[in-house]
Order: structure tokens, then C-alpha cells, then sequence
């Protein structure tokens, strides 16, 4: 009775569908992977057996890969700005130091993809095979690990989409040309009339057109501007009645934007197919687990990392402790005391730093009452208290899901969202002032030091904004800094790079008031 | 009694559903009609009073619906309701008398037969206490009507088509409710322009500024075409200081957002706040974009920024220009000839620049970053300043075309794309004036003793209604708004062909294209 045949629980009037399903138990047929490129668009799930050890393993592997891509982001604290500084130096055929020195090793380490020219064999070297299946199985994994949440399904593409461009850029250019025609991508040719007839429109379009002068020497191509929405964005590409026109060095842009298409449609079709994976207890707790790690790996800041237990911290003391403020923060306090008002989206970063660093929503209320001078209780209850009520997590959408509202913005965040336009004031001041406000900006917080000005201002040139923020604090918390070194009492980790808001007011505070309150840093 | 319903029976009239070609529920009476023609002098006068002061909503674009994407409330009710500005009979009035619902329902629904497009639209509305209610939605033109009728909004907004009723959220798992399609939407607002205009400032406009719109709407309006392609672009006053672009294309309704951010920083070149320096950095050469709008804000240059604004009078806006240009010695030169002039118009000084560039006063002066720099400032003064926000999400609300804005009470009406020139929002209707215009017709009609015009008061509740018998006149054709509601119209026959056309070509693609649907 227990060994009773598979296809008599078939409902008889699913019996049309009975070769179907069937199939499903059938001993697989599989198609035998080869990996003729280095690059991967992961467009066939792999079908060979793994152990589970390899499957684990491997995953984690590639995870380290992309934590760390995540993690010099944040460093780097731009992802438009890598893109445009990996994209410029492209041209230069240069790649950023800072990636490549961080991301290289690692990657070495973890997922080394060497190209077919690294063996004397090609691409049926057994090395390279091996490696490529591991880079394709680990792929594979992680979709099933992250297709669970959108949060996670769009972390995993920008990650995935990041590395696999690192890889293209690295890729040599006979493997990368190979690779692009094994994709059969939909290119109208421009043709030799029409180039001529646009002539100058397309080489002014096109960064590098003019000094490369090669209209007549390198193929031109015709997409629909939306698959080249990164060239469109930066205003680097031609564009006539909905097509762009990219020369094939552009192709970069192309690529990713399918590679992030198709990815993303790929996740949300895994989603969907995950729900039955359940059944799996030997897989599910791994792909759980590895869906953790990624998690730990860009929310560094936890929702109540940067309150100070036990410090004073209420509506009337905000003025006082805004010398322990970033400048981001001190700009938007001191603009919202001059003018006795802040703009929607200053008055949103602000709060949400105020509740980071523990104000009660009752007072944070107070505190925009106070703040808000012009207006009458009236207006303040009808235009305001709504949003800041909102930030807290105290009113708007679903009970349930709503929780304790927006975390306070990262530093990331904050200077990758949009930048303030007229009579805005939030963002970040290193990043969105012009050099000459931003320095009298410094000075009017005391900043006088002429090293430390002259360091900002080249900071600010290489756009390494934080890099400039927390040669700042270190300036302004050098005696304190050096005390507690020196007694041992911080470890180096409690000085890293400061990369929150809420992190820098935490530290300066502490810092000030060594030996006051007990200290619970970490 | 034609639009003054007093509001003791307002419940009962909507309760009783005014089909639109419903026979009226009140019979005017020529008395009645009197009265009220005295009462809407006197709302006037009362409103009139009531315009002054309306600023503080500068800061209002839809703040409560651009955080994140959580949904946002349903309902907002604030603690202390403040009265609306215009008249809750009157706005009532004009919805039951003016307002084109089923023109606003072919627009959204892209088609007569009512389809998802319209049904899982979300409207949300301002109620009278400015309590805001979103993700309402309606099936069919009728229930739209009715709905609007029976709350009367003080105004209401448009947002995307969703996935499912948007009514019906609460059924579904959480984040299961997604935005499928919505109009690029393009928001310019003049509070924008606050720092190189002169003639007004905050919510106040005047024609001299509302060339800023114009010459944004130019700019705008030939990129969409020229170079994304699009056709379908209307254009709408925003019904105080701005203008909104519905770009209706199939191909823009369904753009995700990140295509989305990608036309709105391809159109953005005035960059940064304040404290932001020089806010146009472009690099050279300059993309064709920047070239072509460069040749139509040259001439706006001139008239606008130069004469009507006069934006380098003072010695303050004279500083600022002198700011953007890029030689010292040149810069001193001409402050200090400026200082002995202290009245020097800005178009005086604008050629001042050239002419002690060319006679050679400064040495190390480069010619080329001079006139490059000359351009940036052109830009920097009349390029279109964007609210960006508004068109990088598919959720984001805007207000609808035809409804009224609360403060001025003026028409939300469409302008002319292709001359925006000729519109002038000072002489927009309110609904005031329209309403009063209807009676002012009907009272006309009345004394030229034209029998079949007693029943046409209430026959055109149903404004939108096909004209029973041959020649009745709907309530809109006796007013002003009518050339608005007429390009409204054809503008949206425009898109339903192609609509048309469209859908008969994805057809055949389907059929075509069968096998690589299975691509993946």
C-alpha cells in the first residue's frame, strides 16, 4: 500500500495534465554545462549534482565577494560616483585603485574567474571549468537565498550587476567581444548615411567622441533609449525620436542593463517557486542563513546604535548638543534656527537623526513646535506633526508592517539620494555646497585649521566626502581621541571610519564626556 | 435652481444618485435662479478677499505621499479642520455642471469600454476638511461621477494603475498591491525660480514670471518629442504658479522607475540649493539637448531675465553674475564701471561684458571659458527648474487635470504645448466666473424667450452626456471653459487612435514573436 504508484494519487481530473506531471519524476535528462567565456549571464540554471558542503561553501564564498563590493560602496561612498569613476577611467583603460584594490584579492581568494588566455589549454582547461562552474552554481544558490524578500531581490541584482561588471571591465577584449556575440543582443547598425547626416550631434552626445574622432571607424549602434537608461542619465548619449546611439565602446551600458533585466525577471520567477523549496529542510536553514549574512552586510547600523544610554537628551538640549553634530546636521540646525523653517525633505533627514539619537517622539514634536516660530498651532498640527509622527513610525500605512519608521539616513543614503535644490538645505554639505561655501560653512563651526581646510578641499576634489567629514571630527576630537588610545580604553574598531550620521554624533559625544556617563560603545 | 444647492440638501440630492442622464432632481424655479445670481456676487466679492493670503502651502507638494514607498495613510485627519477657500456649493456646482468626467475617464481608460486601466487607477481626494483620502478608484465614468459628486473634494489627484483594485489592498498580502503604469509626469513650479526672478515671489505670479513657464514648457516639450519620442504630451496649468506635463505615450505610462530617474536627470542641468555655487557644471561639448535649448532660451535671455526681470540691477545680483564669470581682472573692470553707474540696466551690463572683453582689459582673460560661461549663466537664469521628485516614481500623485485649486479657484486647464506662449493664467476662469457665466447664458437664452431652454439648466448635469435631441447645449459650451474642454478632447482622440493602432500591432507581435515569449 505504501509503495502504491505515483500517478494513482493523480486526481482523476488533473489526468489530462498526467504526462506533465509526470515529468517531474522522470530521471532528469541533463544538458552538460560548458563554459566557453569567463563571463556568465546565468541564463541556464545549472543541473549537475553538488554536495551540500559545496553548496554551502560556495555560496558563502561568492557572498564574501559581494559583501565586499557592498562594503566599498559604502566606503567609497557613492555607487553613482564608482560607477562614473570605473566608467571614466574605462576610457583611460584605467581601473579605480580603490575597487580593484579591495575587491581583487578577495575576489582572487574567493571566486577567482580566470580568463580563457590564463591556460595554456583555452577554455577547456579543467581549472577554468571547475572555477567557472563554482562562479555559476554560487550564483544560482544566492537567487534561491535572495529571492525570498524584494529587499533582498534588489540588493542581489545591484550586487550581482556590480560584480559582473568588475568582471567585464577585467575581461580582455577578444573574450569580451566573444562573449557579447554568444548574447545575440537586438543592435541596429547605424548606417554610414545616417552617421554622416548626425555627424556632429553624435560625437558632441557622446563623451570621448571628439577626442577619439572615430565616426567613421567604430561601429555605431541603434537601441531603444530605455536599455541604455544609465547612458540617459548622464547625458552621454545621442538620442533621436526614442533610439540612442552608442558606440560600441558603450556597449558596457547595454550589457548591464540586460544583465540587471534579466536578473531581475529571473528573481522574481525563482520567488514565486520558492514557497515549494520548503518542504527542503536540508536546503531551507542554509539559504536562510546565507540570506542573514548578506543582511548584516549593508545595514551596518542598527536602529539604536547611536542613542547614548542615560544621556540628557530632549527637546531644550538640542541646542547644546549640536556641537556634536555632523556638519550635515549643524547646517540644517542652524538654517532651521535662522529661518525658523526647513523644507520637507531637510525636516525628514533631520528628524530621523533626532530620533536616532534619542529623542522621544514627544519631544521631537516639542522641538519642531519651538523650531517652527512663524507658525500658528494650528498650521504646525495640519502641515507638520504629520510627518514627524510619520518618521517615528507612529501613524501612516499598514500597523503591522510600518514598525518604528524610516532608520535615521546613512551617510550613504544621504549623499545618494537627490541633493537639495533652491531653498533646500539637506544632503550633505561636503558633497552638495559649492568648495568656497562649504569652507565658510567649516570656519563658522570653528574649523580654522588651515591643514585641515586645505585637506577638506582636496578631499572634496576626489569626491571622497566622508574621507573629508571624518578628517573633521578627528580634528576636532584630537586630544581625546589620542587619550584614549593611548589608555587602551577604544579599541581601533571603535574609531573607524565614520560612515553615519549617528555614529559621528555618538562618538563626539563619548568622546567629550569620557569618564562622565558609563560608556557602553558597541 | 441651477448651482446654488444650499447644503441642508445636499445628502438627499446625492443619496438619490444623479445618473448623468438622469432626469434633474430639482426643478428650477425662475425665482430661485435670481437669488442665487445675487449670491454668487457676493461669493465673488468674498472670495476675492480670500486670495491675498495664500502662501503657506508652498511647501506642500504631495510631502506625505514621496517618503520611501511605504503606502501612506489612508485617510489623514488633521486635528483642526481648516475651512476650504472656495465654497463647497460652488465646487459642487461646477462638479455636477463643468467638470468632464467622462472626458477624464476615455483619457485614463484609453478606450470607451471600461478596462483595468481605469478601474485599478488610484484617485485620492482632499475632502473639504482637508482630511485626504487615497487609493479610491472607480469601474466605470458613471460611478466616478457619482463618487466625486457625493463627497465633493475640495480637489483631487491622480496616481498610477495598479495591479489589482487598489480598493481592494487590504485583501491582499502585505506589498502586494504594485504600481503597473502611470503618465511621465513633469511638475515646474515657479517658487523655483525665486532666485532669478525679481517681479514675485513664493505663491504670487504675474506674466512677466509665467515666461519662465513658457519657456520651460518649450524646452521640455521639444526634448520629450524630439528626443525620447513621445507624441501624446498635454500640458495642464497647475492653478497657481506652474504647470504639469501628462506624458500619455503607451511607452511612458509603462516605464519603470528607473527609466523614470533617467529622463528627469537627463532634463536637469540647474543642479544643487542654495549654497551650491555655480549650479550649472556642464562639460563641453555641449550635448545636443543643451545646444537646441540654448537657441530657444536665448531669445527669453534677452527679453525676460535681461528687461521684464532685471536680474542684475542691484549690486547683489550684480556680485552674483559677476561670480559666474571666470576672469579677475574682467570682473573688477566691470565693477568697478558698474559702481559708478549704480542704475545700469542689466541688458547695459550684460554687453558690458563683452565689449571690455574685447577691448582687452584683462590679459589673462580666456575667451573660450568667457563664452562658455556666458551660456552657463543663460542656462543657470532660464534653463526649466524641475520639481525632479515628482517624475522619478511611478506612485507619485498629481493633481488632475479640471479640478480647482483651492486657493485662486482657478480652472486646472490644459495649454497649448505647442504655443504655450499664448496662454496667459491670469485670465484662466474660476469657478466663479463660470458658473456665473452659465447663468448669465441661461438668463439670456431666458429673455430671448427660447422655450426649450427652461429644461436645459438640469439637463446638463450631465455635462459630458451625448446632447440629447439635436442641439442642446451642454453647461460647459456656455462658458469660457469650453475651448479648454475642446482640446482636452481632441487631445485625447488623438491618444485613443493610437491606442488603437497600437494594440492591433502588439497583436500581431504576439503572434509573431510566439516562441521567444519562452526565452527565459
Amino acid at each position: 500500500m505504501i509503495r502504491q504508484p505515483i500517478h494513482r494519487r493523480i486526481d482523476p481530473k488533473r489526468r489530462a495534465n498526467l504526462d506533465h506531471k509526470k515529468q517531474q519524476f522522470a530521471t532528469p535528462t541533463y544538458k552538460q554545462q560548458e563554459y566557453p567565456n569567463r563571463l556568465n549571464f546565468y541564463d541556464v540554471p545549472p543541473t549537475a549534482e553538488i554536495t551540500l558542503e559545496q553548496f554551502e561553501q560556495w555560496a558563502i564564498d561568492r557572498l564574501k565577494g559581494m559583501m565586499l563590493i557592498a562594503k566599498t560602496i559604502l566606503v567609497t561612498n557613492s555607487r553613482i560616483i564608482v560607477l562614473a569613476e570605473i566608467e571614466t577611467c574605462s576610457y583611460r583603460n584605467k581601473t579605480p585603485e580603490e575597487t580593484e584594490a579591495h575587491i581583487n584579492p578577495l575576489l582572487q581568494k574567493n571566486l577567482p574567474l580566470f580568463a580563457n588566455t590564463s591556460s595554456a589549454a583555452g577554455a577547456s582547461d579543467q581549472k577554468l571549468k571547475d572555477e567557472r562552474q563554482k562562479d555559476h552554481y554560487s550564483h544560482f544558490i544566492l537567487r534561491l537565498a535572495f529571492s525570498a524578500t524584494e529587499d533582498l531581490q534588489r540588493r542581489f541584482v545591484r550586487a550581482e550587476t556590480m560584480l559582473f561588471k568588475f568582471r567585464f571591465q577585467k575581461d580582455d577584449s577578444r573574450e569580451r567581444r566573444a562573449f557579447i556575440e554568444s548574447l545575440n543582443l537586438d543592435w541596429q547598425a547605424v548606417g554610414e548615411d545616417e552617421r554622416l547626416e548626425l555627424g556632429d550631434s553624435l560625437l558632441n552626445a557622446t563623451p570621448g567622441g571628439r577626442r577619439l574622432d572615430r565616426l567613421d571607424e567604430e561601429p555605431w549602434y541603434k537601441v531603444d533609449w530605455e536599455r541604455v537608461p544609465e547612458l540617459v542619465e548622464r547625458r552621454a548619449v545621442y538620442l533621436k525620436k526614442g533610439k540612442a546611439y552608442v558606440p560600441a565602446r558603450e556597449q558596457l551600458s547595454v550589457i548591464l542593463a540586460e544583465f540587471t533585466a534579466r536578473l531581475e525577471r529571473a528573481l522574481k520567477l525563482t520567488s514565486r517557486a520558492l514557497p515549494r523549496l520548503d518542504e527542503d529542510d536540508r536546503l531551507t536553514p542554509i539559504l536562510n542563513h546565507l540570506s542573514k549574512n548578506f543582511g548584516s552586510a549593508e545595514s551596518v547600523y542598527s536602529e539604536d546604535e547611536g542613542v547614548i544610554e542615560g544621556a540628557p537628551i530632549t527637546a531644550a538640549s538640542i541646542d547644546h548638543l549640536s556641537q556634536h553634530f555632523p556638519l550635515c546636521m549643524r547646517s540644517l540646525h542652524t538654517t532651521l534656527r535662522k529661518n525658523g523653517h526647513l523644507k520637507h525633505f531637510g525636516r525628514l533627514q533631520y528628524t530621523l537623526f533626532l530620533k536616532g539619537i534619542g529623542l522621544s517622539l514627544e519631544d521631537c514634536l516639542i522641538f519642531w513646535r519651538q523650531a517652527f516660530r512663524g507658525y500658528t498651532d494650528d498650521e504646525f498640527n495640519s502641515k507638520l506633526r504629520y510627518n514627524v509622527r510619520h518618521a517615528y513610525g507612529d501613524v501612516g500605512g499598514d500597523a503591522n508592517r510600518r514598525g518604528r519608521g524610516y532608520p535615521p539616513y546613512s551617510c550613504q543614503r544621504i549623499l545618494n539620494d537627490t541633493g537639495p535644490g533652491t531653498g533646500q538645505t539637506h544632503g550633505c554639505p561636503y558633497r552638495h555646497f559649492s568648495v568656497d561655501n562649504l569652507i565658510s560653512l567649516l570656519q563658522s563651526t570653528g574649523v580654522h585649521d588651515k591643514d585641515v581646510l586645505r585637506g577638506v578641499r582636496e578631499d572634496v576634489e576626489k569626491t571622497r566626502y566622508h574621507i573629508a567629514c571624518n578628517r573633521v571630527f578627528e580634528w576636532a576630537n584630537k586630544a581625546d581621541i589620542k587619550r584614549v588610545k593611548e589608555d587602551g580604553t577604544w579599541s581601533q574598531s571603535d574609531l573607524d571610519t565614520i560612515v553615519h550620521p549617528n555614529t559621528y554624533f555618538k562618538r563626539s559625544y563619548l568622546l567629550k564626556n569620557l569618564g562622565n556617563p558609563p560608556k557602553d560603545e558597541k | 435652481m441651477p448651482h446654488s444647492v444650499s447644503s441642508n440638501d445636499l445628502p438627499e440630492q446625492d443619496g438619490d444618485d444623479i445618473l448623468p442622464d438622469a432626469p434633474p432632481a430639482e426643478i428650477a424655479s425662475d425665482s430661485g435662479k435670481e437669488e442665487s445670481d445675487v449670491e454668487n456676487r457676493k461669493m465673488g466679492i468674498k472670495l476675492e478677499d480670500m486670495f491675498s493670503d495664500d502662501e503657506e502651502d508652498q511647501d506642500f507638494p504631495h510631502s506625505n505621499v514621496n517618503i520611501e514607498s511605504s503606502p501612506p495613510p489612508d485617510a489623514v485627519p488633521t486635528s483642526v479642520p481648516t475651512p476650504s477657500k472656495i465654497d463647497t456649493d460652488a465646487m459642487l456646482a461646477f462638479y455636477q455642471r463643468l467638470f468632464p468626467f467622462r472626458s477624464i475617464f476615455q483619457w485614463l481608460n484609453h478606450g470607451i469600454i471600461p478596462s483595468s486601466d481605469f478601474r485599478n487607477r488610484e484617485f485620492a481626494l482632499t475632502l473639504q476638511n482637508d482630511a485626504y483620502l487615497r487609493y479610491q478608484s472607480y469601474a466605470t465614468a458613471d460611478q466616478f461621477s457619482k463618487e466625486i459628486l457625493k463627497i465633493n473634494p475640495s480637489r483631487f489627484e491622480i496616481g498610477p494603475e495598479y495591479n489589482a483594485n487598489p480598493r481592494d489592498r487590504k485583501t491582499l498580502r502585505g506589498g502586494q498591491l504594485k504600481p503597473v503604469s502611470k503618465e511621465l509626469v513633469f511638475d515646474i513650479d515657479l517658487t523655483d525660480y525665486d532666485d532669478v526672478r525679481t517681479c514675485c515671489a513664493k505663491a504670487n505670479i504675474c506674466e512677466k514670471c509665467w515666461a519662465f513657464v513658457t519657456m520651460a514648457i518649450e524646452v521640455v516639450d521639444t526634448a520629450l518629442r524630439d528626443d525620447f519620442g513621445f507624441e501624446h504630451i498635454m500640458w495642464v496649468y497647475s492653478g497657481r504658479r506652474g504647470a504639469h506635463a501628462w506624458v500619455c505615450d503607451q511607452r511612458a505610462r509603462q516605464l519603470p522607475d528607473d527609466r523614470r530617474r533617467a529622463i528627469a536627470s537627463y532634463l536637469e542641468i540647474v543642479r544643487g540649493g542654495d549654497k551650491s555655487g555655480k549650479r550649472v557644471n556642464l562639460k563641453r561639448p555641449l550635448h545636443p539637448h543643451i545646444s537646441r535649448s540654448l537657441d530657444i532660451l536665448k531669445p527669453y535671455f534677452a527679453r525676460t531675465t535681461l528687461v521684464d526681470q532685471d536680474a542684475f540691477l542691484s549690486s547683489e545680483q550684480a556680485e552674483r553674475l559677476l561670480a559666474l564669470l571666470p576672469d579677475k581682472t574682467l570682473n573688477d573692470a566691470l565693477r568697478k564701471k558698474w559702481e559708478s553707474a549704480p542704475d545700469r540696466p542689466s541688458a547695459s551690463k550684460w554687453t558690458d561684458i563683452d565689449a571690455l572683453a574685447k577691448a582687452g582689459i584683462s590679459s589673462t582673460l580666456n575667451p573660450t571659458a568667457l563664452k562658455d560661461a556666458k551660456l552657463d549663466i543663460v542656462l543657470e537664469y532660464t534653463y526649466p527648474r524641475l520639481d525632479s521628485e515628482v517624475s522619478k516614481k511611478m506612485i507619485h500623485l498629481l493633481k488632475s487635470p479640471f479640478v480647482v485649486h483651492p486657493g485662486t479657484g482657478r480652472v486646472c486647464v490644459p495649454i497649448d504645448g505647442r504655443h504655450p506662449e499664448e496662454f496667459n493664467p491670469l485670465t484662466v476662469p474660476t469657478v466663479t466666473e463660470l458658473l456665473s457665466e452659465i447663468d448669465a447664458w441661461d438668463a439670456n437664452q431666458h429673455s430671448q424667450n427660447v422655450p426649450a431652454d427652461a429644461m436645459d439648466g438640469e439637463g446638463s448635469i450631465a455635462n459630458d452626456s451625448d446632447a440629447r435631441g439635436a442641439r442642446k447645449l451642454q453647461d460647459f459650451e456656455k462658458t469660457s471653459l469650453k475651448p479648454y474642454i475642446d482640446r482636452f478632447r481632441s487631445f485625447i482622440a488623438g491618444l485613443i487612435k493610437a491606442e488603437k493602432s497600437n494594440k492591433r500591432e502588439r497583436g500581431e507581435e504576439e503572434t509573431a514573436s510566439g516562441p521567444d515569449a519562452m526565452e527565459f
